[in-house]
């Protein structure tokens, strides 16, 4: 086995009073910066690119406020809202699908697997069918989401929660609620369901700032929580539990707290954009393999789903001329690809 | 010899009136057993008598149905984890360790109790981390991945991992096992050095009743959760007690090269006629 390795190098400043210091790897720092700096590009093109045409300049003044009246209109409201909800709910899946794989430690470990997404399909085609609006069709989304998260976790629990069995467990609510949806798109009318199944695919069309903003409190609460004091017990966690429990970690009450974060974050997600596929199942894993670094890779996986969703909806919207596509089409080609190359190349070297 | 027997004050490990259990299946019921301090004590018993049970339970990664596990006279439950991660080291039976995760980085997460939020990352676990690598003997492995090691050497990195903790406790659940006799004996001779050396004390969960025996010195024979005897090697390893534990018949002669006690089970044709008592 080839192992291609970049020593952890010691950064260690000084604060003021006692001492900090931390390690750092170059290569992931240089990896987050790269996947953020493609996000922020990608995101200036996609507000410049449309019926109104803008230069990057144009754009970036009119993000300053100093753009001409019309270019602050078309940047500020009518194209940042999408632009913003797409890296927020790239993020999020990102964060979740990174935090659900290192939990149950496999790489399949994602919500649309895990039958989190499946659930908050069912809580939006629920209001659907009753005939209600698109903000309480958010609303089921997120009520679907956590409820299924908090019953699969409550059926996978037995003393503890188990990885092997919360999989299990998931995989059979995916399925049954796979069933239920099917169901109850056969019962709503033509209509509803054709929205219904635009809302499935996955689509940022005519995001505002109110998709947008649950999920930026969300992330603006959680992420300073979940980086700054959960992803070095999560490193401990993955020598297993006994281990983990050795060095001083609270295994239990982690897991169940950055579960819950997980499941609300992909909930909220779906609540602002619909179930977009395989954002959460393959962000984490380019990270990794950006980084090769061990662990979660939290915050490079954050950048990597808002750059792997920003740069789709890009695509989305102008790949195919006069006619837009729902991103979640993208999204699964474009990451589903992307992985699949990554993984033919690696097998090539010899690696996995 | 009872448990009653050890002054409380000389042990900062101890069982108070366990009761331990899986689900449902309980293991032990009333075990009170105290560590002695300095000491590299060795439970030993047949199979399924509950020994890593127990080592479970003393280091909290499970929770005794019912009494408690004393550290340093208070229970262990409520101290908080890391402290306790400062206090009291385990090597459990298994472990992962990451794909590609390479030797230094591996003991370096020993060092996690003793860091914070802000000073992730000091000269002084740089250190430790190097001292531990060099006790064990794998200084030389530290830039090899962990998955790449033999079995052998991956068991001393582990060690280094509970070494880096630096804790005055240490327990180890069967550390020998999967190993061949050499390396049985070089992890041994590892744990003979850090108890001696190093003034650690040592918990140890061995199959071999010879070998602990030869490094042991404080044992504690547990059959079906209850201990049968508890002391120095020399007083313990008797004939009658390995009849009691293992229902086998058998001789003990001091060992021609240390002078411990040495068990030798009795000829198949004898196990016949020699009368076995039952233990309980």
């Amino acid at each position: 086995m080839t192992v291609i390795r970049f020593g952890s190098r010691s950064g260690t400043g000084r604060g003021i009073g006692s001492g900090w210091s931390f390690r750092y790897r170059p290569r992931s720092l240089a990896a987050g910066a790269a996947t953020a700096l493609t996000a922020l590009v990608v995101s200036v093109l996609s507000l410049g690119s449309g019926d109104y045409p803008l230069s990057p300049a144009q754009v970036l003044s009119a993000l300053a406020g100093s753009g001409t009246p019309a270019e602050d209109f078309v940047v500020d409201q009518l194209r940042l809202p999408r632009v913003v909800t797409a890296l927020v709910v790239g993020a999020a899946l990102a964060l979740a699908g990174a935090l659900f794989q290192s939990l149950v430690r496999n790489p399949l470990g994602s919500p649309d697997i895990l039958g989190f997404t499946q659930g908050a399909d069912t809580g939006a085609l629920l209001v659907v069918v009753a005939g209600g609006s698109t903000l309480a069709l958010a609303e089921g989304a997120v009520a679907g989401g956590v409820l299924t998260g908090a019953a699969v976790c409550a059926l996978a629990w037995r003393g503890g929660l188990h990885s092997g069995r919360l999989v299990l467990v998931g995989i059979g609510a995916a399925a049954m609620l796979t069933g239920v949806n099917g169901y109850l798109l056969t019962r709503a009318s033509q209509m509803d369901a054709a929205r219904a199944v635009l809302w499935l695919t996955g689509s940022l069309d005519g995001s505002g700032w109110g998709d947008a903003l649950p999920l930026l409190i969300a992330l603006v609460v959680l992420v300073p929580a979940v980086l700054g004091g959960c992803s070095r017990p999560l490193h401990l966690l993955e020598l297993g539990d006994d281990t983990a429990t050795a060095l001083g970690v609270r295994v239990g009450p982690l897991r169940l707290a950055l579960l819950a974060a997980a499941v609300l974050l992909a909930s909220l997600a779906a609540a602002a954009a619909g179930p977009v596929s395989f954002v959460a199942l393959t962000a984490p894993q380019l990270a990794r393999r950006m980084t090769r670094a061990l662990g979660p890779n939290l915050a490079v996986s954050m950048a990597t789903g808002a750059a792997l969703l920003v740069t789709a909806d890009f695509a989305a919207q102008h790949a195919l001329p006069g006619r837009q596509l729902p991103v979640g089409v993208v999204t699964g080609l474009l990451g589903g690809g992307y992985l699949a190359w990554l993984l033919a190349t690696e097998t090539r070297a010899g690696r996995i | 010899m009872s448990p009653d027997d050890q002054p409380a004050a000389s042990s900062r490990l101890a069982g108070h009136d366990l009761t331990l259990a899986y689900d449902k299946r309980t293991v032990a019921t009333h075990l009170t057993v105290a560590v002695p301090d300095r000491s590299f004590t060795v439970i030993v018993g047949p199979n399924a008598c509950g020994k890593s049970t127990l080592l479970r339970a003393l280091s909290r990664t499970l929770k005794p149905t019912a009494g408690q596990v004393l550290l340093d006279g208070r229970d262990i439950a409520t101290l908080p984890a890391r402290q306790v991660a400062r206090t009291l080291g385990l090597l459990p039976q298994s472990s992962t360790a990451p794909d590609g995760i390479t030797v230094s980085e591996l003991v370096a997460r020993g060092r996690y109790p003793h860091q914070g939020l802000l000073r992730q990352w000091s000269p002084e676990d740089e250190r430790v981390v190097a001292e531990s690598m060099a006790a064990t003997g794998v200084a030389d492995l530290a830039d090899r991945t962990v998955d790449e090691l033999s079995g052998g050497q991956r068991q001393r990195v582990w060690i280094a991992m509970a070494l880096a903790q630096q804790t005055p406790l240490l327990l180890l659940d069967e550390p020998t096992t999967y190993l061949d006799l050499a390396h049985q004996l070089d992890i041994l001779d590892l744990c003979a050095t850090l108890h001696q050396e190093q003034g650690r004390t040592l918990v140890a969960v061995l199959h071999d009743l010879n070998q602990a025996a030869r490094y042991a010195t404080h044992l504690i024979a547990l059959r079906a959760g209850t201990v049968l005897a508890e002391g120095p090697p020399a007083d313990v390893v008797t004939p009658e007690l390995v009849r009691r534990l293992f229902e086998l018949p058998c001789r003990v002669i001091d060992d021609p090269e240390t002078g411990a006690p040495l068990v030798i089970p009795a000829a198949r044709r004898r196990r016949d006629v020699l009368p076995v008592i039952p233990g309980r």
